[in-house]
Order: structure tokens, then sequence, then C-alpha cells
């Protein structure tokens, strides 16, 4: 067979997908960062009944507002202190990161599902189904979202499940403008209409041709989502619409302990300070997913 | 010479007609813009049909028609004789495949070579996983790409390289006719000679029939057997390549063939007497579409459409030959 | 010699510091160029010929290091000037039009004030002036009903027009050197046939001496003087066209030429020529001739530094054989 065997002399040049991956990740500091810090709180999280010693929910008024083990008076039983019914505030705090995290987890699932699903059918289908789409996300655009969610809890009454599946209904938004733009983006491209020629249906093209490529760009929306997620819960439970005492949840820590915010600060500071950390450790991770992710430069 | 009517076609087009609409204006009606207007082609089996015209004359949207991207507004097209139009676009795909002009985008930057050279048996449901390997260790072979490749990603590969895959992801499923849509002019003066080689040779192994879109003129007279040449959605002159390129008839193709840099440094540019602007497709030409930049307009030109005149060659659609053919 | 060059460059090299060490895209490439005379520098992708003539704009991005013995302008020493007189050469005494005439446009601004304002940066002129000097550059470039496309947007424009409203701009101070980076790639046959026609007339009118970058031999052999065959990062081979035409003696110049179909030589079906392997990597050292690794005259001795041969005719190339026609074509 006369063929160019010339190509033979050609190595494959430059690294694999993998390879890549792994020289950006170890040369990003924020999303190392933001990823060790997010494991260590998901594993103090999952290993609360472990490392608390204590009940969350059991009281003792006889150890009310023990303050923290750097200040005067502390109890080595109680690291962090005790609130003002006397609860392990270090307990509370752990389980607190479960909620926390599922909250993020879950309703940053939900309004990802809603809005991928609406967001690439835009994208895809063009035409109508765009045009119902854009309509919606402005709908949605339109409404407050804060307002709404403690309106509809107001209604159902606050739960960690009300609360999960609201903050899900409403997030989705993000979602369905993100990935409608990368779905208009990778349509165009010849890959999508080479696999139309060979034949491919519909939902093949869509899952295995369209997903991969704009999935980068649904896991950074995600994070983005579970850390607004996660403020806008403790927001509701601060206001006392959201999670219900005496459930340990965050925002809840800090709104029951707001009375004595003037004088015994580190009530409040201690879950505040966990708030941050978490929400800063997961838009880390958004933020150097995104640069991970992004096109190799070519030349 | 061999006459047209000797084998019949393997692709045939009758009066395919593409017609989209534009909106303009935000609160303007759309308008009708005729990308492809009553195009009659046939191609017969191992031909090579070069589609030669500038960007915007409707090359693109015929390929994308052929390849079952696009339906025709009105036409037919034809396969073997069997009416392709309102067919399952998956029996299509197993005669007609495309080569694409980008080879950086036209591979899937997340799928293995393997993947992307077998997708096509995988989605068609051809032979088990062990076959399709085999499948696409002979595709590489016959595309002239070392073994190991199969697991590395496009963007391992060199341009070149890239358009090898494409090649192979189009002849796994042994396609009749392979659609290339210029299909070097993404690459690199040294791997062009490389890939028209192995397009050459292929055509003669598998007995392939190809519709060649190209701009560069001198690739077409290398690689064509036929030349079709396109002016605003319709196709003005069709005819043998020798003869094509011997003797243009066309004033279209005559500037188009004007135009062509040969490397010889002894000849200066050439001066095409082609008005600079292309016409806007939404408003054509009244007449002969080609008339406000045609060298040897007349005055019928401006207001007869041109008519159709065929011969044992091929067809020319210009008022100047209607009279020659009348006349003698 | 009569008359100083243009531009005269020497050793310059291009370096581009990259996580994996650093790449030297540009390996001490020499050229001179003189009034009225046309170089075109052909090479394919990555082989240094858009940053050369960025080089010479002083328009490289600060990351990459750039070098030379020699860059001078009319005699003057570009590298060590002041950002300042580099602005005040750009765009007046030298001019540059780019490959893609829609991201080189101003999308915001009317094709009037785009082309004015080339002339109101650098001139003591007053704003009717501009106006009247750019409606007899568009003109020039074969614009019809100048006037009225003054007031018009890039986006109103077709490829061709816009390219020559480039070539207008470029113009407009009558620079003395225009560098045009592959200007008829993204256009149709027939309307880069209209433009090359265009540049080569301008050019010869008005005197200027100009480098086209290009990656078709077709362009080079009708628009060159002189031309320049770059090879990763190294002018291989030099002379007039004729010559590089007519007796290529670097077997990269010989391979390109076997590898282009050409209506009449090649046969139609035939196969074609072709050049094996890849250009190699130009990160780290790269020492001997880079073109071994794909030359059917390779020898042990490419290994090391090349010689360059040259004729009285200033056709030079650099390969180890001084007469590279023997082989078989």
């Amino acid at each position: 067979m006369a063929r160019d065997i010339d190509t033979l002399a050609e190595e494959i040049q430059g690294p694999s997908p993998a390879a890549i991956l792994r020289r950006r990740v170890f040369g990003h500091y924020g999303l190392l960062f933001g990823v060790t810090a997010l494991l260590i709180i998901v594993a103090l999280a999952i290993l609360a009944p472990l490392l608390a010693g204590h009940d969350p929910y059991a009281q003792s008024l006889v150890a009310r507002m023990k303050p923290p083990f750097w200040m005067e008076g502390s109890d080595p039983n109680h690291l962090l202190g005790t609130d003002h019914l006397g609860r392990d505030y270090l307990a509370r705090l752990l389980y607190g990161a479960r909620i926390s995290l599922a909250i993020g987890l879950i309703a940053a699932f939900i309004s990802g599902l809603i809005g991928t699903t609406m967001g690439v059918a835009a994208g895809y289908f063009g035409g109508r189904v765009d045009l119902v789409v854009t309509f919606l996300v402005n709908v949605r655009l339109a409404m407050p979202v804060v307002l709404v969610a403690l309106a509809v809890v107001a209604v159902l009454g606050g739960s960690l499940q009300v609360v999960i599946v609201v903050l899900g209904f409403l997030l989705w938004d993000r979602f369905a403008v993100v990935m409608r733009s990368s779905t208009l983006q990778v349509r165009g491209l010849e890959y999508v209409n080479a696999a139309k020629a060979i034949g491919c249906s519909t939902r093949r093209i869509i899952l295995s041709e369209i997903m991969p490529n704009i999935l980068n760009n649904l896991i950074v929306v995600m994070t983005l989502e579970m850390a607004h997620a996660i403020l806008l819960e403790a927001a509701l439970s601060f206001l006392g619409l959201g999670v219900q005492p005496p459930t340990p949840s965050w925002g809840l820590m800090i709104s029951e302990g707001k009375q004595m915010m003037l004088f015994e600060p580190w009530v409040i500071a201690i879950p505040g300070v966990a708030l941050f950390i978490l929400v800063l450790a997961i838009n880390l991770l958004g933020d150097g997913l995104r640069d991970i992710t992004a096109p190799e430069n070519r030349s | 010479m061999s006459a047209a009517g000797s084998s019949p076609p393997v692709l045939e087009l009758a009066g395919v007609t593409k017609t989209y609409r534009v909106k303009q204006g935000l609160f303007s009606r759309p308008k009708p813009l005729q990308a492809v207007g009553g195009v009659d082609l046939r191609i017969r089996k191992k031909d090579v049909l070069g589609l030669v015209g500038e960007s915007g004359c409707g090359k693109s949207t015929l390929a994308k028609i052929l390849l079952g991207l696009e339906a025709p507004t009105s036409g037919r097209v034809m396969v073997d004789g069997i009416e392709a139009a309102g067919q399952d676009r998956t029996l299509l795909a197993r005669r007609i495949q495309p080569i694409f002009q980008d080879p950086y985008s036209s591979l899937n930057p997340r799928k293995s070579i393997e993947d992307i050279i077998a997708l096509p048996l995988v989605v068609h449901k051809v032979g088990d996983s062990a076959g399709r390997a085999q499948a696409v260790s002979k595709m590489l072979d016959l595309v002239g790409l070392p073994q190991r490749v199969r697991r590395g990603y496009p963007n391992q590969l060199s341009g070149g390289q890239r358009q090898r895959v494409a090649i192979a992801r189009a002849l796994v499923m042994k396609p009749e006719i392979v659609i290339c849509d210029e299909p070097t002019s993404a690459l690199d003066v040294s791997v062009q000679s490389q890939i028209l080689n192995l397009l050459g040779d292929l055509r003669e192994e598998l007995s392939l029939t190809y519709l060649f879109i190209s701009h560069n003129l001198a690739v077409v007279e290398h690689l064509a057997t036929r030349v079709a040449v396109m002016y605003l959605g319709r196709i003005v002159e069709e005819a043998p390549a020798a003869d094509l390129f011997a003797e243009p008839r066309h004033p279209y193709t005559k500037a188009l063939l004007a135009s062509v840099l040969t490397p010889d440094p002894s000849m200066s540019v050439p001066d095409t007497h082609l008005g600079a602007s292309y016409p806007n497709p939404i408003a054509p030409p009244s007449g002969c579409h080609f008339h406000p930049r045609c060298a040897a307009v007349r005055d019928i030109c401006k207001t007869v459409p041109p008519p159709h005149v065929s011969d044992t060659k091929g067809h020319v659609d210009c008022h100047l030959y209607a009279e020659r053919t009348q006349a003698a | 010699m009569s008359e100083e060059p243009i531009l005269a460059v020497e050793g310059l090299t291009i370096d581009i510091p990259l996580a994996q060490g650093t790449l030297h895209a540009v390996r001490g490439i020499d050229f001179e160029l003189n009034r009225g005379e046309t170089l075109c520098i052909v090479g394919e992708s990555g082989s240094g010929k858009s940053l050369t003539s960025l080089a010479v704009m002083g328009l490289l991005p600060k990351r990459l290091e750039c070098a030379a013995r020699k860059l001078a302008f009319r005699g003057t020493e570009l590298q060590g000037q002041p950002a300042s007189a580099m602005r005040q050469l750009r765009g007046n005494r030298m001019a540059m039009i780019f490959q893609e005439p829609m991201t080189s446009l101003n999308p915001a601004y009317t094709i009037g004030d785009q082309l004015a304002e080339a002339l109101l940066l650098h001139r003591r002129v007053s704003k009717a002036e501009a106006r009247a000097r750019a409606v007899e550059l568009l003109g020039k470039v074969g614009i019809t009903a100048a006037e009225s496309r003054l007031s018009q947007y890039p986006h109103q424009l077709s490829g061709g027009l816009r390219q020559r409203v480039m070539i207008a701009m470029a113009l407009m101070c009558e620079p003395e050197l225009v560098i045009a980076d592959e200007p008829t790639t993204a256009l149709d046959v027939t309307i880069q046939a209209q433009i090359l026609r265009l540049l080569v007339d301008l050019q010869r009118e008005m005197n200027m001496a100009m480098i086209l970058v290009t990656h078709d031999l077709g362009v080079v052999a009708r628009v060159a003087d002189k031309v320049a065959v770059m090879y990763a990062g190294e002018v291989v081979e030099q002379g007039t066209a004729k010559e590089i035409f007519e007796h290529p003696s670097h077997p990269y110049t010989q391979g390109l030429l076997r590898c282009i179909p050409v209506p009449g030589r090649t046969k139609p079906g035939e196969h074609l020529g072709s050049i094996p392997g890849i250009v190699p990597s130009l990160i780290g050292k790269v020492e001997g001739c880079a073109f071994r690794t794909r030359c059917d005259l390779a020898e042990s001795a490419c290994a090391k530094p090349v010689p360059i041969h040259r004729t009285q005719g200033g056709h030079a190339w650099r390969c180890i054989h001084s007469d590279t026609e023997r082989v078989p074509a």
C-alpha cells in the first residue's frame, strides 16, 4: 500500500489531558487551599460524632456561657465553650457543618439539574425553546431571592427540607444562563456537525458530545451556587425563617448569640468564622476549577 | 472522453433550493435569502467533483444539505437513485460522510482518538467491542497513523494528524461518498500535500466518490475530475476538470481562473477586472446575478436570467453561449 | 551602497520564556530592505515569521525577549528607543496591515474617524484636512463613493472593503515601510488578487519598502523582489524571487515547492511531493540544522553549526551542501 508512512516518524506531541490537569492542579495554590480546607470541613462534619464528645442537643443549666479555651475561665471539657443553654459549642459547630454542607450540596444539585436542563435545551434547540427559557430566566431574575424564600418559608413553615427545596428552586438562573451560552458555543463547533452527520441521536449528541465540553462551566457555577445557598440558609436561619431550633445550624447559632454579641463576641465570631472559611474554600475551589479546566492555550 | 451517461450517478441533485428567512432589523419583516437556488448535479462513482466559488456562494449550505444537516426547501437529493431527503438520517450517514475544514474543531477534545474513530460504529451498532477495536486499527493503518495514537487525545496531535483522524472517522463506515469541505485550507503547505495524496490514494483503493469543496483552484485542478462553479447559490458552469481549466466558458469562471496565483516569479499579480463587491444575497442583482461584475456584460444580462446551456461536456448558464448555440 | 537601507536587521533573536523552558522562536536572522523593495517572508506556522514582523514594529508582547545586533530603521537603531519615539514612528514612518480586517478595525468608530485619527496623531493638520486625505486615500485603494463611506462603520463593509480600509489607514502618513502580515489570507481568491494588485501598485507609486509575511508561495512569486524562507526560527534561504523559485537551494525550499500543485507542472491526480515529519521543538538548546530531522540529505555534519553559502547575486542558503540541486526532485 502506497501510504505516507512518514507520519510514523511523528511523535505524539504534548502531554495527555490528565498530565496537563495534574500540572495545573499542583501549580494553583488557591485551588489547593480551597480543596484542603473543604476536605477538612467535610471530614470534620462526617466524623462529628467521634470528635464532638458531646451531644449537640444536651443542655446543661449549670454550664451556661462557658468561654472558649483561649479565654479565662474556660472549661477543658468544652473547648469552644457552651451557649446560653449550656450546649457544647464545638459539638454544635461540627453538627452545624453537616447542615451547611447538606444544604449547599443538595440545593446546588437541584438548581443545577433545573438550570442545566433549561440552559442546554435553550442553547441546543434554540427558537421557541430558547424564547421560553429566556423568559423564565427573566421572570426568575425579577424575583428577589431572599424575599421569595422568606414568603415561602413563612407559608410552609421553616424546616431543613423546606429551606433546601426552596433554595434549590430559586438558584437555577445562573445555571440556565451559563449553560445556555456554553451550549450555544459548543453547538456551532464542527465535531457536533460531524456527530450529526454520523447519525447520532440528539440524546447522544447532547450527552456525549456537548455535556463533556461544558462540564467545566457547570462545576464552576455549581460551587458558586453552593456557597450562595449556604449563605442564604444562614441568613434565613438568622431571621428565624430557616432551620428551626434546636437543630444546630451556623446561621441559627449566630442568631441565638446575637443578644450576647456585645458582651461575649466569640458567640458570634466562632460560627461566623466557620461560615467564612467554608464559603471562601468553596469559592477558591470554584475559581481554581475554572482556571485549570480552561482550554490549553495553543501556540 | 468519457460520456456523461456511461454509469448511473451515485449522487444526484435535482432543483435543490434552500431559502432562509433573515431578519435585518428588529421590526422589519424577515426577508428570504436564497442560499442555494435550483442546483442540478450528477456525480458518478469515483468522480471527484470540485465545487468552487467565493465565500457566501452557498457551497457550504449545499454540503450541509447533502449531509442531511439541513433540509432543502425544495428539490430532490438522490443517492444511488433513491430519494435521500426525508429518509432517516442514519441511513444516509452510512453512505455520505464529511471531512471538515478545521481539524482543531472537528474532533471532540474530550474523547480519545479510538473513541472518535469508533463512534460511527457504536452509533450504528456495528460489531462488538473487539470488532470495533480491530476496525480502528485498520483505519489507523489506512490513513497512515501509528497505532499508539489510539489512546491519545486530539490536543496531542498535529493539524495533519488530526485531519487523518477525521478522515479515518469518515471512512470507518465504508461510505460511498465523502464530502470534503476545504479539507486542507487550515493546514500548512507541506501537510496539505500529504493529505491530498492520502485522499487520492483512498479514492483509488476504496472506490470513493468525492465532493471536494475548495477555494484553492490549484488544488481542485489537481484532484478533481469534474468542476462546478457556484455563484450566488447557482451553479453557473459545470464541466470536466480538464476542459474547464483549459477552456473556461462562463465569464465568472474566467475571472476566477485569472486570479489564481501560480508560483511563477516572471509574472505579476493579475488584474481581474472584477468589481470589488460580492452582491448582497438578500437582494440579488436582476437578470444574470453576475452582470454587475461581468466584463462581457450586455443589455440582455441586466434583465433576463441567463439560459441553461447544456452540451456533452456539461453546462453553462450564460447569455453569451445561448446565442452561439442558436446560431449554430 | 549609495543609499542607506530602509531597514537593516542583523542577528535578531526572540525568546519566549515558558514553564517548560525557553522557546527560541527566532534564532539569529538577518535581512536588509531598500526603498521601493518588497521582501516576502515565507514560512509555515511556527516558523517565527509573524514574530519577526512584530519585532520590527516594536509590537512584541513584553514577556518575550527580543535582541539583535542591529535593528535599524533608516540608520537609526530602534533598540533602546523610548516608547514615545517608537509610537512616533509607528503609523507614521512605518505601518502595519494585519491579517484579520474584521478585528483590526475598531467597531465603535466610523471609518472616517479611524482614518483621520492616524493622521491627526502624527501630523499638525486640521480635522478637515485629515478628512480630505482620508477621502483621497479611500479613492486610491479603489473604494467608490469615498465621501459617503467615511460615516460608515466597519461592520457595514465586506471583508475585501475592510482590508482596503486597513490599507488606506496604513498609508495615511505616507510611511516608508509597510509590513503586511498575511494581508489576503482571510479573503477570497478574486479579492486576494485585487488586494495584492493594489498593494503592489501603491508600493510602486509611493516608492515604499514593503515586508509581506505569507505562507502562500503563489503570492510570494508574484509580489516579491526578495524572498526570505523561514524554517523553525531561522532564515534558511534568501535571494531574489527568481533565484528562489528557479534555483531553490535549501532542501526545505525545494521540498515546499514540490508540495504545491502547479497547473501545467504537476500532473492532476499524481502524488505531490511531501516533507515527512514535523517541525522540531524549539524549547531548550537548538543546535545544527533544524531541518535535518526531515531532510533527505541529512548527514552527521548537520548536527554541527551549519555554514551559509552565498553567491555573488546575494542568494544565500544555510546548508552543509553547497550544491543541493543534484538531488533528484
